[in-house]
């Protein structure tokens, strides 16, 4: 009866590869590493010093990412806090809510959960997605959100990039009165981006340094990473033990049952 | 020692209740993998208890505050962290568990007479089961936390004349506010948790006044001993808490092993989206309701004509009918025979059906109904096709019970 | 059930696992009683408050709130000062012995790391009220002819020095706390914190 089960479920399974159809824009992988201290503390200060003005990460305390990065109490005040001095606060950005309504239209969101809803993929994706675009209120697009209100705060550092499109021809048949109508159009499609004025960092810098951020927003969204795994392994361990003494206790009571 | 047992017998039944539940309540020797289930329901209900009232301590019951006092207990509250995630993971093990549970009962017939009452407790456990992680979903107070529950009560209003004062009345507003968020706490916190307990005792009475049943579905009670001692029977303790306790022992390795390295499971645990506070002005692109409750979201889904009644009202009907035929189980099943050790391959491959069309349409539950995941054609089309499927196994099984031969059952317990 | 049962060998299991599991209840209770510590919310909330004392003149006091207590911080006189040796047969504990009461640097004369600046948590230590400032000295301060100025707790009048220190034959039974505190600057001071670190 479990056979039948098994063959009838894995009758199902080659249909579920046909994905169905939706637009689903590539993201591309980024490497996460949370003992990368150094990585973490670069993408701290990436955040700080770019990101907090406007977008707050309202769950995390100063003192609290001082400890887990590695960083003295000193060297957080002096490098990584700009508005307030008590280390036990919340990161909370320097633009109020209604403010940030009022110039973008929408309040630029609270950023400590963006690696848990949207994923450190789609978080990578978006920073290297800004590109120039005249027709929008900000002179920026962003190919991963499409008509976001965010300007490209980092065009400093990556450059000015530029979509670069190509002409894509497709034809198509219909029956019109009888007979058949060969129709061609033609699409733009997005091809490529292109830096066309450089920034201070080369694209590769520029990589790695939005690895580091995404890296960043990660531990932002869950401190805890940091320390569940490692007490994880010693919970299976205990658990491993305890199986064997209390398997050994079953079997023994268990010789009297025939 | 002695003397304090016997000062306390005299005011207290305890060694009463020790011998009648414990040391001497006769349990079928026979019991296989599939009798774990039980205790672990016991074991999860416990622990969701346990964690729940640590959460409590931390958690806001408003909606300006909710959300963030979470967050605050994953990072601010020692342990939060750990408590949390043993909540939300404690959840659907509950469901992980409680299916098999009832799969098993299925399986070897323990629905069946003398233990229909037993079963239908067990169907009221499930449903009051429904309602608690219903709730519980909405106090976190994410997006889709929000929107769900909107979806869910929203429901109600399908029912004529009392639809929709119904709804309102649910929600103490007229869209899913703070007074709904604070009612669902109360029934979450104390409410249903009391009734679950009471139903999960009056459920282990009706259980030891039948005694257990076993995989070979007889009845171990009718072969005693000179003591009157049930021959394939042994004592509940030591031989099954000895046993119960590896049980709880690998049971607690699974459970650990997503606690602490994967408490999302990849967002059928934990969704996405409700990473994101509740946002009364934005729908997340798909409501998916948890994995558990996936199954009859796609039956509810499934009914797409209107006939008399609007297609919405049908979807309700259905979905409430799916559950509800549960209750009539031990009086569908006409076999002479208990366990599927012993039916004919109608049954088996019924059975089969049924638990392909449940993960199937689980499966489908999690995907919009206009697309086409598994082939050919919509998911629409295959969710009405395996709603039938569900309905079949329990409508036609007056038919097919009576119909399918039977192997002859033994006489004593086999291994 | 059987014969030739191993008593010794189940009782030996038995224990075994139990010890195990005594362990295992053990590790697994830590987090939930830990979980019922203070938050990091409550110690940010909780953190050490800097005092700005320039504008605080001889003789006045100011009051600041730590931890959801009042703290009070007195600029004493010389002759507030000079008042407290003739008080040390009146007051319960003049060499502020009881060491629960007071830093290391407090217990001394005056109860204070520079002599002039006095700073208390103004709760009585009888049960919890908030004594008032009685710095009027002689019968105008309606505490006796004899009074030199300290506290007096209106709920069950207990009287304090203006070192904090208790009198005798009060229902308080122990001097007034004083907090851990430092001087970043003469006109700064840090309550909650000295350089033993944060309370």
């Amino acid at each position: 009866m479990k056979k039948a089960i098994l063959i009838l479920l894995c009758a199902a399974l080659p249909g579920l590869s046909l994905a169905s159809g939706g637009e689903h824009v590539k993201l591309d992988a980024v490497k996460i590493d949370l003992s990368d201290k150094a990585s973490l503390q670069r993408g701290a200060r990436t955040f700080v010093n770019y990101c907090l003005s406007c977008h707050s990460i309202s769950y995390m305390r100063y003192n609290r990412m001082g400890e887990d990065l590695g960083l003295s109490e000193e060297l957080v005040k002096a490098n990584l806090m700009f508005a307030s001095d008590k280390t036990g606060e919340l990161m909370k950005a320097a633009m109020t809510r209604e403010d940030g309504k009022k110039w973008f239209g929408t309040a630029p969101p609270d950023l400590s959960l963006v690696a848990r809803s949207r994923g450190p993929e789609w978080f990578y994706t978006y920073m290297r997605s800004f590109y120039r675009d005249d027709k929008s209120s900000t002179g920026w697009n962003n190919s991963v959100f499409p008509s976001v209100a965010m300007p490209h705060v980092l065009h400093d550092v990556q450059g000015l990039q530029r979509a670069v499109y190509r002409t894509e021809k497709h034809e198509s048949e219909s029956v019109k009165d009888g007979k058949k109508v060969k129709k061609v159009t033609e699409e733009q499609v997005f091809d490529r981006f292109e830096i066309e004025k450089p920034g201070s960092m080369t694209p590769q810098q520029y990589d790695e340094s939005m690895r580091d951020l995404a890296n960043f927003m990660v531990y932002v969204g869950e401190p805890a990473k940091l320390v569940r795994y490692r007490l994880g392994i010693s919970v299976l361990i205990f658990l491993a033990i305890f199986f064997v003494v209390a398997y050994l206790l079953k079997k023994e009571y268990w010789k009297d049952v025939h | 020692m002695e003397k304090l047992l016997a000062w306390i017998d005299d005011r207290f039944p305890l060694t009463k209740v020790w011998e009648e539940h414990l040391s001497k309540y006769y349990t079928p020797k026979n019991f296989n993998f599939w009798y774990y289930f039980g205790s672990l329901a016991l074991l999860v209900l416990v622990m969701q208890i346990v964690t729940g009232i640590f959460l409590t301590m931390h958690y806001k019951p408003d909606t300006e505050s909710a959300f963030a006092s979470v967050e605050f207990i994953m990072r601010d509250v020692s342990w939060g962290w750990l408590i949390r995630y043993m909540h939300s993971t404690g959840a659907s093990f509950f469901f992980i568990v409680v299916y098999l549970h009832m799969f098993r009962a299925m399986m070897y017939g323990s629905h069946r007479k003398p233990r229909e009452l037993l079963w239908i407790i067990g169907v009221i456990i499930f449903v009051a089961l429904m309602a608690e992680s219903f709730m519980g979903y909405l106090l976190p107070w994410g997006n889709m936390s929000y929107w769900g529950a909107q979806v869910i009560i929203s429901l109600f209003e399908a029912i004529p004349y009392i639809g929709p004062g119904l709804s309102e009345w649910i929600r103490g507003d007229f869209v899913v506010a703070d007074a709904t968020l604070n009612r669902f706490f109360a029934f979450h916190v104390i409410a249903i948790p009391l009734v679950l307990v009471i139903l999960v005792f009056v459920h282990i009475v009706a259980l030891h006044k039948v005694g257990s049943s076993n995989p070979d579905g007889i009845e171990i009670k009718k072969k005693k001993d000179a003591n009157g001692i049930p021959l394939d029977g042994i004592p509940f303790h030591p031989y099954y808490t000895v046993k119960d306790i590896v049980g709880v022992v690998v049971f607690l390795m699974v459970f650990s092993a997503v606690v602490f390295f994967a408490p999302e499971l990849g967002g059928w645990f934990l969704e996405h989206d409700n990473f994101v506070p509740a946002n009364i002005l934005q729908t997340p692109p798909e409501i998916v309701p948890l994995w558990y409750f996936t199954p009859y979201y796609s039956i509810l889904r499934a009914n797409t004509v209107s006939f008399i009644l609007d297609a919405k009202v049908w979807g309700v009907i259905f979905m409430a009918l799916s559950i509800m035929v549960f209750f009539f189980l031990p009086w569908l099943d006409r076999s002479p025979v208990k366990s599927i050790r012993y039916r004919g391959w109608i049954f088996k491959t019924a059975l089969a059906f049924f638990v392909v069309a449940f993960v199937i349409l689980g499966y489908l539950g999690t995907k919009s109904p206009q697309a086409i995941d598994l082939m050919l054609f919509p998911n629409v089309y295959w969710a009405q096709i395996f709603t039938i499927v569900y309905f079949a196994f329990f409508a036609l099984m007056p038919w097919y019970t009576k119909i399918d031969k039977t192997k002859p059952v033994p006489e004593r317990v086999t291994k | 059930m059987s014969e030739g049962v191993d008593r010794d060998k189940r009782r030996f299991l038995t224990l075994l696992t139990t010890g195990v599991g005594a362990i295992g209840v053990g590790f697994a209770a830590t987090p939930f009683v830990l979980s019922m510590t203070p938050s990091a919310r409550a110690r940010a909330a909780g953190a050490p408050v800097e005092v700005d004392i320039s504008k605080l003149e001889s003789g006045q006091m100011m009051t600041v709130e730590w931890r959801g207590k009042p703290v009070w911080i007195v600029r004493r006189t010389k002759d507030m000062l000079a008042s407290l040796p003739a008080l040390d047969k009146v007051v319960a504990d003049p060499e502020s012995k009881v060491a629960d009461q007071q830093p290391s640097y407090a217990a001394n004369k005056t109860r204070s790391l520079k002599p002039e600046l006095l700073v208390l948590v103004g709760i009585c230590t009888h049960l919890g009220c908030s004594p008032s400032q009685k710095f009027q000295v002689g019968p105008a301060s309606g505490m006796g002819d004899d009074w030199t100025g300290g506290f007096f707790c209106p709920c069950h009048g207990s009287k304090f020095d203006l070192a904090g220190r208790v009198f005798k034959g009060v229902p308080a039974p122990t001097n007034l706390p004083v907090p851990p505190h430092t001087f970043l600057s003469d006109t700064r001071i840090l309550i909650g914190e000295d350089k033993k670190g944060a309370a």
